[in-house]
């Protein structure tokens, strides 16, 4: 079985310094695809990635990032489409750069398609009615 | 040539429920199935919609009188000032006004999230509304200070009253700079990343009525998902821009002010809106039912987005600074089909204006009037057109202080 996952880690600053993702590669076979990454050292960090790879493998290495004290969250659970205070009107649909909010044509209605979402917040404040929404929670 | 309809005539087939209604949308396919002349014979009403940030819109108040009295000279609503200067308990609360704390674009881009325009969406929404307001007392108005709450019920009178509205046409706006830049038509990323606009194109109500053959002083509209009147022309309205064959003006032009009690509209339609680096405003929703008076009014609510053009501009320097080049016209029809070409890139496009929002405004103004309670307004009068050449002006610019200051 393979599994494919969109995360985010968050590191604590005690973290911050360790190769994780060598980790991720070497000891537990898994592909690695960092969509967003920021981590100073000594604070808190907090990474965005696609994992990939077999289901042991994945299991094993999210058992081994929470024993290294990661929090790791479902990414596609973080930006929430507020569909009640959308206005239909699309500026957003230039400013997203992953495709994930686009313009459905003829309708010209405003569609968010969760998985191609990579989280990086520029909707949050490029929408006008402030209907993009940011949730932190459930943890993987 | 088809016969002409009166008001009356067209008046009493909706009080009949005879009357045949259309959106500016839908009457397209009948007139490209069976021609302008038998359309116009057909058809009574065609309605018209948009819902776009607005910002010259604003909200007139009554508060009543505290005991002992007050004449208010400082007003906040949920920290956002009003105008005071009128009389006693009376304010205006403009569409982009901030609160003094606001940091504006200090920190830019600015985020703006709290503004008249968002006021004005509470109120209608039926939320409790914090009142501050001062005054500096006088004989017959003693209090100084009062600070309560109150909802939109509880107050004399609330009319919307916004200066301009329902922009007909409007240009495109593209960034030729190196970087992001934040404006009133959006967020525009360096080197034209995008093209943004904002009209409803074959929706918007004055673009299906071009030369203003129908609208004018007194036509009652949907307003803010209530009824409305147009209560004059807008502010900067400017009728005398250039315009094609058929008398679709290929620049902004005319506006229309607009004016209706809040207290029968709905948040649905009149949203609080934050434009990052720019400002707070409000989104109005706005239809006007145009009367199928004759083959040439018809003619003019046939109009598509490809063949309405939009001038593109620049806002880095364009703008702002009147430099640059002319960039062109883009039809509608291009900017709604996501990519627009210009020079030798392909730039995705996005509206400010919801055209599904549009739509939906003209399907229930069509409602409305097929219900037999929406009935067509002849204007008391109608509002000046081509032929008054009107010409905006620059602000003039001189030495205020002449004598030496």
């Amino acid at each position: 079985m393979v599994v494919k996952q969109k995360l985010v880690f968050h590191f604590p600053p005690s973290v911050v310094e360790q190769p994780i993702i060598y980790r991720l590669v070497k000891d537990f076979g898994l592909m690695v695809n960092i969509l967003r990454a920021d981590i100073n050292p000594k604070k808190e960090g907090r990474l965005m990635l696609e994992l990939s790879g077999s289901e042991t493998g994945y299991r094993q290495a999210i058992e081994w990032l929470h024993r290294e004290g990661l929090k790791i969250l479902n990414l596609k659970q973080q930006i929430i489409w507020n569909e009640e205070r959308c206005t239909q009107c699309g500026a957003c649909s230039v400013i997203c750069p992953s495709g994930a909010l686009g313009l459905r044509r003829p309708e010209m209605t405003v569609s968010f398609e969760e998985d191609k979402c990579i989280v990086c917040e520029l909707c949050l404040k490029a929408c006008p009615a402030r209907a993009m929404e940011t949730l932190l929670e459930n943890d993987a | 040539m088809g016969k002409e309809k009166t008001y009356e005539e067209i008046n009493q087939k909706i009080r009949s429920g005879k009357a045949v209604v259309l959106t500016a949308e839908e009457v397209l396919e009948l007139v490209a199935e069976q021609g302008v002349s038998r359309a116009a014979d057909r058809v009574d009403v065609v309605t018209t919609g948009t819902f776009g940030p607005m910002c010259s819109s604003g909200l007139f108040m009554n508060f009543g009188h505290p005991l002992p009295r007050i004449k208010m000279n400082e007003v906040y609503l949920n920290g956002v000032p009003a105008y005071a200067g009128i009389a006693a308990v009376d304010a205006y609360l403009g569409a982009t006004a901030l609160p003094p704390g606001d940091p504006r674009n200090r920190s830019h881009p600015g985020e703006f999230v709290y503004g008249g325009g968002h006021v004005i969406e509470d109120l209608v929404a039926g939320k409790e509304i914090r009142l501050e307001a001062h005054g500096y007392g006088t004989d017959c108005y003693p209090s100084k200070k009062v600070e309560t709450s109150f909802r939109l019920s509880e107050i004399n009178e609330a009319t919307l009253y916004n200066p301009r509205n329902a922009y007909q046409n409007y240009s495109a706006a593209v960034n030729l700079g190196k970087k992001m830049i934040y404006t009133y038509m959006g967020i525009l990323k360096p080197r034209m990343g995008n093209v943004n606009y904002s009209t409803a194109g074959q929706l918007s109500p004055l673009l299906n009525d071009p030369l203003l053959k129908t609208i004018g002083m007194g036509t009652q509209i949907f307003l803010g998902g209530g009824r409305g009147f147009v209560a004059w022309y807008g502010t900067q309205h400017n009728p005398s821009a250039e315009r094609g064959a058929n008398g679709v003006p290929k620049a902004p032009a005319a506006t229309l002010a607009v004016t209706g009690d809040l207290k029968q509209m709905r948040r649905r339609w009149l949203r609080g809106l934050s434009f990052l680096g720019y400002g707070a405003t409000l989104q109005v929703g706005l239809g006007i039912p145009i009367p199928v008076l004759n083959e040439e009014i018809m003619k003019y609510c046939a109009v598509k987005d490809e063949e309405i053009y939009a001038p593109l501009v620049d806002f880095s320097r364009g703008y702002p600074y009147g430099e640059g080049d002319d960039l062109g016209l883009v039809s509608y029809a291009e900017l709604k089909s996501g990519h627009v070409q210009i020079r030798d890139q392909r730039v995705p496009t996005a509206s400010l204006s919801s055209y599904v929002g549009a739509r939906e405004i003209a399907l229930t103004l069509k409602k409305w009037i097929l219900a037999g309670d929406f009935t067509l307004t002849r204007p008391a009068v109608p509002l000046p057109s081509v032929e008054a050449g009107i010409k905006l002006q620059p602000l003039p610019r001189r030495n205020p202080y002449p004598g030496g200051m």
